[in-house]
């Protein structure tokens, strides 16, 4: 009876929005990057940092001035994926928390949201190295 | 006649009534359809202060403050202070009450705080242990989404049966023979739980809690739909007030939405983006305040019987795998004809 009543989400047309703005963020990646190899002089590893940081230094700023959350809403899984949705989930609890103190307040709760990502990221990437040590190349 | 009727219905014998009212709430909701009928619409949702949790509770402070003055009194003559709202420890209703320095028992009901505490005030000011008596409840949007979800600026979609909870607060001042509006009777809910997990459901968390009260009511009293104007749901939202007349339906009481309005899908207008529609403490209180007792005061409706539904989610538990259980209390308001 609640499955009944209760409308779902709208699954083309989230789709549809997280491609075309996840693809313009990418794009946007893209860009950065081939900015930094052909004027600054950058390798290519170093030119997907540069654009990682840039990315991250946009994503923190449109954040902190309340715009970032309304882009996601729009794009939802196109904002999430990229590195954007990451930046997103460290600054957004760092902001929340601060009226609790810069100890108890921001620095406890910063990895609310992204310390999940980050636990399980590190430990599948140690358990992918030992993997490859013993049985690897 | 006694004072309890059928399983959980109590009667209102003396006058107990609706001495004033008063409602504050946010700008959203200032631009919202009710807007122009709220005593006080704040401009800014912090209120002033350093941070969300005080300005819900100057808001809630507010409301107590200015319902008090509006009937005339002093604060040293309110005997009692009933009330709670959404923050852990019921904060915002603590600190109003240590600021307004009247007896105060602090009441948790979710979103149905506002009428448990108009419920237990009416039985106190019938029964003679304290009047007038001050029932208040209020909740805040920013504060909530902290304590129930996400950081504000954290970027995610909310689903379309998620609501949206109401910056507002409202207080009542009870008063024997006080007021045109009396509170005649009152049904307490029973927690009823169907297992719904999602906290971005809480319509359906709390239709069957609605459904069992207004069943047991009209049970307990022997009275149908037809004996009253409109009844009157806290926070159902779209997806609880289509449940609700679901299954009362299933029970043969045949609501519907000629009968029933919903606070939660009153307040905000479908393009503000609220999806299921408003939710909170603050819903049932500032729209009772503002909308339901003037309609009663000019006579549109004699007998109401309202009902604010709360979800009784708690993050922890909800985490560790338990469902949402939902409770709704009702209270009857009545017109005299005059």
């Amino acid at each position: 009876m609640v499955k009944r009543v209760t409308p779902g989400s709208k699954l083309l047309e989230g789709c549809l929005r997280a491609f075309w703005v996840g693809g313009v963020i990418c794009m946007l990646g893209q860009g950065i990057a081939d900015l930094g190899y052909q004027y600054l002089a950058l390798n290519s590893t170093e030119a997907g940092a540069f654009a990682s940081m840039a990315l991250i230094f946009i994503t923190a700023l449109l954040t902190g001035v309340g715009i970032f959350d309304r882009i996601a809403k729009y794009a939802g899984a196109g904002t999430v994926v990229p590195i954007t949705g990451f930046a997103n989930a460290m600054v957004s609890p760092a902001m929340e928390y601060r009226p609790e103190g810069w100890v108890l307040g921001t620095g406890a709760k910063l990895f609310t949201i992204a310390g999940p990502v980050l636990v399980y990221g590190i430990t599948a990437s140690v358990l992918v190295g030992l993997f490859y040590s013993f049985f690897g190349g | 006649m006694g004072k309890r009727v059928g399983e959980q219905t109590v009667l209102i014998e003396n006058h107990v009534g609706i001495a004033s009212s008063f409602a504050v709430v946010g700008p959203k909701e200032g631009k919202g359809p009710l807007g122009q009928y709220f005593d006080q619409v704040l401009e800014d949702p912090l209120c002033g202060q350093s941070s969300f949790e005080m300005a819900e509770h100057v808001m809630f402070k507010r409301a107590c403050e200015k319902c008090i003055e509006k009937a005339g009194l002093e604060k040293g003559r309110v005997q009692m202070m009933l009330g709670g709202d959404l923050l852990n420890q019921i904060m915002a209703a603590s600190l109003s009450a240590r600021d307004l320095a009247i007896p105060f028992l602090g009441l948790y009901g979710a979103c149905s705080t506002m009428t448990e505490s108009l419920l237990v005030g009416a039985m106190l000011c019938d029964g003679g242990y304290a009047d007038p008596v001050l029932c208040a409840a209020g909740s805040h949007f920013c504060t909530a989404e902290r304590q129930y979800r996400f950081p504000l600026e954290y970027g995610c979609q909310r689903t379309p049966s998620a609501q949206w909870t109401v910056t507002g607060a409202g207080a009542h001042l009870l008063m024997r023979d006080g007021g045109e509006v009396r509170i005649t009777m009152g049904t307490c809910g029973r927690v009823i739980d169907f297992g719904i997990s999602d906290a971005n459901n809480m319509g359906a968390a709390m239709a069957p809690a609605a459904a069992d009260t207004v069943w047991h009511h009209l049970r307990d009293t022997g009275r149908s739909i037809r004996d009253y104007d409109q009844f009157i749901t806290g926070d159902l939202g779209a997806v609880g007030s289509r449940l609700l007349y679901d299954l009362l339906g299933e029970k043969g009481v045949p609501l519907s939405g000629e009968k029933h309005t919903d606070c939660g899908l009153m307040v905000f207008d479908k393009d503000q983006d609220v999806h299921a529609g408003g939710s909170g403490c603050g819903c049932a209180a500032t729209v009772l305040s503002a909308y339901v007792l003037p309609k009663m005061c000019t006579g549109e409706w004699r007998r109401v019987a309202f009902m604010a539904t709360g979800a009784l989610l708690s993050t922890t538990t909800s985490q560790q795998g338990e469902s949402i259980p939902g409770v709704a209390h009702l209270v009857v308001l009545e017109r005299e004809r005059t």
